[in-house]
């Protein structure tokens, strides 16, 4: 995000080897083919012919619904609770701070399944604070939709803060200040200064956590269980697919590629440009 | 698989050559052990073993390596199905025993074993339940019973299919809380007290010890697994294979698969 004074450097040279080192591109071809080459391979195995017929299924169709449905709410939940917990991490101090932030990238690095034990023993029928959902609301959350969503969200809204916060400390925090001393409240601050000028660091956050939401298996399958149509998400439809129908998982998985391309080239077309 | 010459590539190749090492990285060091003709078992045998082996297999492991010093085993556990499709795609492994005779012909149908499977123990199914039974569960059709919480095995998975027959044989129709992706998954939901019961292998709920009971049905014997066990065609360490496969279909194998909840063949 730039204050539009300074025009960004547009006539970048793009004449491909010219001043490019050697020693940087080829390492960065083999990276870019270590991660295309997958994708083409499962493109170049794809059951071309029974397409058609894979995709007739309802049960695709259901999955692919479910999963947008759920990523997207994911994605929403993790904006509602993540800003607010971004701008905490890095607008305030407050003792133990970066013990903190640690611990809110934890899910990162756990891996999903555990996540999904973890949401079980926390959110669970029987869980430390499920018990109560349950007796005191009649809420269960494991095996429905509304499971799925908070699986989703428990593994995807690190990504958003941790893209949020970086944006918030690389923004100037003059802009704050200076409507500080206009007399605007922090709040107020936040909302008429911060929210804006941050505005693309969210959008890529979202992105980021919209679609890894949409790829995630195992906290789901954990936490929400599999049934058709309430907490059958596509990459869960995949995975059982894949056990004794390997076709009908390519074909899932092209469905769930061309989504997902289709959005985020669609979001990055019309709404993250400056990013 | 690995390439044996080491090209020296540009000062560039530092990508490839980071490649070049995790392609080296996978099992190996049981490669060294062919053109041993006799029976000198050493070196490491992978093992993919159906999730339910996995009690019995670890003992038998165990048993294993101390006949044969020199040898290592190594499992992986895992549905069978999953484990088939690994061993038709190329996975390195010396031994596959599957839970079920039509996840072992998925890799026998590709010619991808060696000599023709044999089945060395069978499984059941139970019904697993909180400790105590507290919701009386008897028989399938109390499964069936208003706010009860199941959990089933997808029909992807053997568990599933044979659960999918004794329901069919029962003539009771049940629409379970989650289609789990293995047998362990739906036994962790009864252990978690979130589901009230779900349908198992015998051997699952004798391994869970007291956190679940058991609870025996008739139609059980309409949906028997076998358990079939075959050497791999490309095994790594052919010998080892055997001798595993050997132990295995031994008396001391079935006995100590007996104690985890097999029955005989």
């Amino acid at each position: 995000m730039t204050t539009g004074r300074e025009a960004p450097p547009k006539a970048r040279p793009r004449s491909p080897g010219r001043g490019v080192p050697l020693a940087l591109l080829v390492p960065a071809l083999v990276g870019l083919a270590f991660l295309l080459v997958p994708l083409l391979a499962l493109l170049l195995r794809a059951p071309w012919r029974s397409l058609p017929e894979q995709l007739a299924s309802p049960e695709v169709w259901q999955a692919l619904r479910l999963s947008l449905f759920c990523a997207t709410a994911a994605t929403a939940l993790s904006l509602v609770v993540g800003v607010p917990l971004a701008w905490l991490l890095a607008r305030t101090d407050f003792p133990g701070r970066g013990l903190v932030r640690a611990l809110v990238t934890l899910p990162l690095v756990l891996p999903p399944v555990v996540g999904g034990v973890a949401l079980l023993l926390a959110l669970g029928r029987n869980g430390v604070v499920g018990q109560w959902l349950d007796a005191w609301f009649g809420v269960t959350l494991p095996f429905t939709t509304a499971g799925v969503v908070l699986a989703e969200t428990f593994v995807a809204m690190p990504f958003l803060v941790i893209s949020v916060e970086g944006t918030l400390r690389a923004a100037d925090p003059r802009f704050e200040e200076a409507a500080a001393t206009l007399g605007a409240s922090r709040f107020t601050a936040f909302r008429r200064v911060t929210l804006p000028l941050i505005a693309p660091g969210i959008a890529a956050g979202a992105v980021l956590a919209w679609a890894r939401a949409l790829g995630e298996f195992g906290a789901t399958i954990t936490f929400a269980g599999n049934f058709p149509g309430r907490t059958q998400t596509m990459p869960l439809a995949v995975y059982l697919a894949l056990q004794n129908d390997p076709a009908a998982a390519i074909a899932l998985s092209l469905v769930l590629l061309a989504v997902s391309i289709a959005v985020l080239a669609g979001l990055r077309d019309h709404w993250m440009r400056t990013v | 698989m690995p390439r044996s010459a080491h090209r020296s590539h540009r000062a560039a190749g530092l990508g490839a050559i980071a490649l070049l090492t995790l392609s080296a990285c996978s099992p190996s060091g049981s490669g060294s052990s062919s053109g041993s003709g006799g029976e000198d078992v050493s070196g490491t045998v992978t093992v993919f073993a159906a999730a339910s082996l996995k009690e019995g297999f670890t003992e038998l492991g165990e048993r294993f390596e101390r006949k044969h010093p020199g040898a290592r085993v190594t499992f992986n556990f895992s549905g069978s199905d999953s484990l088939a499709a690994g061993i038709n795609n190329g996975a390195p492994a010396d031994v596959f025993a599957a839970a079920s005779a039509r996840t072992m012909r998925l890799v026998t149908d590709e010619g991808h074993t060696a000599g023709s499977p044999g089945t060395f123990v069978r499984n059941r199914l139970q019904i697993a339940t909180e400790p105590g039974n507290p919701h009386r569960i008897d028989s399938l059709r109390d499964l069936t019973a208003p706010g009860l919480k199941v959990v089933l095995c997808d029909r992807t998975v053997p568990c599933g299919a044979a659960a999918r027959t004794a329901l069919t044989a029962a003539g009771v129709g049940l629409t379970p809380a989650s289609y789990e992706q293995d047998v362990r998954s739906a036994l962790t939901k009864v252990e978690l007290k979130e589901a009230d019961a779900a349908v198992v292998y015998r051997t699952d709920v004798r391994a869970a010890g007291d956190k679940v009971e058991g609870v025996e049905f008739p139609e059980s014997a309409e949906a028997v697994n076998d358990y079939p066990i075959a050497r791999l065609e490309n095994a790594p360490n052919p010998s080892a294979a055997k001798a595993f496969v050997e132990l295995v279909r031994s008396e001391e194998g079935r006995k100590v698969l007996g104690e985890a909840g097999f029955l005989k063949p």
